[in-house]
């Protein structure tokens, strides 16, 4: 595991802590907490946050053996089974350490950044399960888009609130989230969702989602004798990447994918400051954003562009400084694959192997696709999440292209319903999708 | 002698516009209108698309200035074609400053190892610099960060303001002190910018906390009227930073489509109130000298 110190805010060039002045000292406190409880299990807090994971998130998830795919690869393909977390994605891991961690703290109300909502009804969740009041803050666009999961904080007891700015997605969701923080510093912890924003928060995420690996590592070993060949992961921000990467990093034998988001192209408008992908670990420079020193999608003249996929969770232009960091020391490979590939890869799990994808997570298995044969004899895949949050925009994206792969609804029109009506009263959409982590 | 020569004589007026809000034909008149008022120092946003530390006021400015075709390069043209005469400071995000003059060598960074080919904020301050540019201020950067353009700051004379919140106490208060010249920012309350209607109680309290630091306070942060701007310097203040009262005046000629000059008219007022203000909060000083 690429350890560190607490009080290190680097990785290499990357990371460090660009937020405004009022936030320093909580920052700082915050810090110091990472040391302490998380670090050094002051108070018990790592056993507790263990015992909790295991009881209310249903820890360990299994390494399951995929039959289908790997006769169809002819390579032994293991599925780490994070869909199968409270919440349905890894992000609960994550949630649940840090409404934990703002508990020790004494911190009184909960703040966080969704974009696809993944993270917000973890944080949700986690708020209702630990009692802390708490406010998710969600971009316009993406609460029209992913309906369930505002209902799923809602119920939980969240409130939820829109952001109007911009293109109304996750960037301006964190900006927003971070605004409120410098506001109610003094009580309030902000959940952030990723390894992403200004140190500690990228080695504390990371830190709590390391359980994915810690145990898939053990898993691979007890079930295969040894190590996989390669390891393969989605990468948004990249908190499922580092999590399912952690305990591998050390095992340079083992190559490590990053599978970033290649939306409809690489290719970027400088002009309207949009890049049709979020590839950001293959495509984007250095540069700073939402605290961090990182990859990012922008212009010459550093303003941020505009990202997009048909994922939401992995719609965004910035990335963890430590994935930034282990990409361009080589450890880590960053590889994408566009909507098309992870729209058909999303069936084709559903259809071989039962298990239905978020969209974010099926990029991975898209890869897996179209480089089977590069990727070894036995390769651990991260199932990030479960897509029935994404089941709308699958069945009209996937209308939108005539996928062969793609099961007929036309059973809806015998019922004289249509399988999009429930969102056609809404906002016209582009064609990519938004959303975020 | 930096920028702490516009506190010297009394308190100063430093108002805040977003260069090129709604556009750069006006944003020049409007700026020029602030001076006339009785700016002692000016702020110029240059406009970021992620301002974390503003409120809708500013953000929206912001929107409208980029819209309006705001770069960097246009910003620095913006500043020579200013006609005042008070000096000007640059309020921007970090990676304006990180990313100017260094398209090229970017792709190249990763040549060498460890070792960024980047210049950093360097050729950014020596333009700034070029251009009349006195000061920076840097919302997204603490002290810890800032090394970098502490130094380049340090080459070409420009001051690096930083600003003090409410949170800030201790041994970081200690700290950056010794980084600071020209003037500290001290933010009013905690919070994103934002004209407010009173004035918060942990202004007295963080201007207390400076009362031994010998460099000139600027108080901002909701500061809205005259009477706000008043009760500030009585309290302490070397100055008053207002931001959001006067972006309000700007937008709301804008989605009226009211002339330029009359909307330069309401700011180059607004400004007089402000100014006003803060001499006669001045006056009510026991003590104005300061050591
Ligand atoms: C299932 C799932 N996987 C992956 C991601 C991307 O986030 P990260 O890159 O931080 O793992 C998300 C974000 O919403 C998600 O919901």
């Amino acid at each position: 595991m690429s350890t560190d110190d607490a009080h290190d805010p680097k990785f290499g060039e990357y990371g460090g802590q660009y937020v405004p002045e009022a936030l320093m000292p909580a920052i700082e406190e915050l810090t110091d907490a990472y040391q302490r409880y998380v670090l050094e299990n002051e108070d018990g807090f790592m056993d507790e946050f263990r015992e909790r994971l295991a009881d209310f998130g249903g820890r360990p998830t299994p390494l399951q053996y995929a039959d289908q795919l790997s006769a169809r690869y002819d390579t032994d393909v293991y599925l780490k089974r994070e869909d199968l977390l409270h919440g349905g994605a890894h992000k609960l891991n994550n949630a649940l350490g840090q409404v934990l961690l703002a508990k020790y703290m004494g911190k009184e109300r909960i703040i966080a950044e969704t974009g696809a909502g993944q993270h917000g009804t973890a944080t949700a969740m986690a708020a209702a399960h630990l009692d802390m009041p708490c406010e998710i803050y969600m971009g316009e666009t993406d609460i029209a888009r992913q309906r369930p999961n505002v209902f799923r904080m809602r119920i939980n007891g969240s409130e939820v609130n829109p952001v109007t700015v911009g293109r109304g997605t996750l960037k301006e969701a964190i900006s927003e989230t971070m605004r409120d923080w410098a506001t109610t510093v003094e009580n309030t912890h902000y959940v952030i969702g990723s390894i992403v924003g200004p140190h500690p928060f990228p080695k504390m995420v990371r830190d709590f989602q390391a359980v994915i690996s810690e145990e898939a590592r053990e898993q691979a070993i007890e079930k295969t004798g040894g190590l996989p060949d390669s390891v393969l992961a989605c990468a948004g921000g990249g908190s499922n990447t580092m999590g399912t990467f952690a305990h591998f990093v050390d095992d340079t034998d083992v190559d490590l994918y990053a599978v970033e988001a290649g939306g409809s192209s690489l290719q970027v408008d400088e002009e309207e400051g949009v890049a049709p992908n979020s590839a950001t670990l293959s495509t984007g420079d250095e540069g700073v954003l939402h605290g961090a020193r990182t990859k990012l999608l922008q212009d010459s003249d550093g303003q941020i562009m505009e990202s997009h996929s048909v994922s939401a969770g992995l719609d965004y232009a910035g990335v963890g400084p430590e994935l930034a960091h282990l990409v361009d020391e080589d450890r880590v490979i960053p590889v994408n694959v566009d909507d098309d590939i992870a729209l058909e890869a999303f069936h084709r799990l559903s259809q071989d192997e039962g298990i239905i994808p978020a969209l974010e997570t099926a990029h991975a298995f898209g890869y897996l696709e179209e480089h089977h044969d590069e990727v070894g004899d036995t390769v651990v895949v991260n199932v990030s999440g479960r897509g029935d949050k994404d089941l709308e925009t699958v069945i009209e994206e996937t209308s939108k292209r005539d996928l062969d792969i793609a099961p007929d609804m036309s059973i809806f029109d015998s019922v004289g319903r249509s399988p999009t009506s429930q969102s056609s009263g809404d906002e016209p959409r582009d064609s990519v999708g938004g959303g975020g982590l | 002698m930096g920028l702490e020569r516009a506190f010297a004589d009394e308190p100063a007026f430093v108002p805040y516009l977003a260069a090129g809000d709604p556009n750069y034909e006006a944003s020049i008149e409007y700026v020029e209108a602030l001076a006339r008022g009785g700016a002692d120092v000016i702020e110029l946003g240059l406009p970021f698309s992620e301002p974390i530390a503003e409120g809708k006021t500013i953000q929206n400015a912001i929107v409208r200035s980029l819209e309006a075709g705001m770069t960097p390069d246009r910003f620095f043209e913006f500043v020579e074609e200013l006609d005042v005469d008070v000096p000007l400071v640059c309020m921007t995000y970090y990676n304006l400053i990180y990313q100017y003059g260094d398209s090229e060598s970017r792709s190249d960074s990763e040549n060498a190892s460890g070792e960024t080919a980047s210049e950093g904020p360097r050729p950014f301050v020596e333009k700034a610099a070029a251009v009349g540019i006195e000061g920076l201020v840097v919302p997204d950067l603490p002290a810890e960060e800032a090394g970098p353009l502490r130094t380049a700051c340090d080459e070409f004379g420009l001051d690096l303001v930083f600003i003090v919140a409410p949170t800030t106490k201790g041994d970081r208060l200690e700290r950056m002190l010794e980084q600071v010249s020209g003037y500290v920012y001290v933010q009013a309350r905690l919070g994103v910018t934002g004209a407010r209607e009173d004035v918060d109680d942990a202004t007295e309290e963080s201007l207390a906390r400076l009362s031994d630091w010998d460099v000139p306070k600027a108080v901002g942060f909701g500061i809205k009227t005259g009477d706000h701007a008043e009760r500030i310097v009585s309290a302490g203040a070397d100055g008053v930073i207002v931001g959001s009262a006067l972006v309000d005046i700007v937008a709301e000629g804008h989605e009226n489509g009211d002339p330029v000059d009359e909307v330069a008219d309401r700011l180059e007022a607004k400004a007089r109130e402000l100014k006003d203000g803060a001499l006669r909060g001045a006056a009510e000083r026991p003590q104005p000298e300061r050591t």
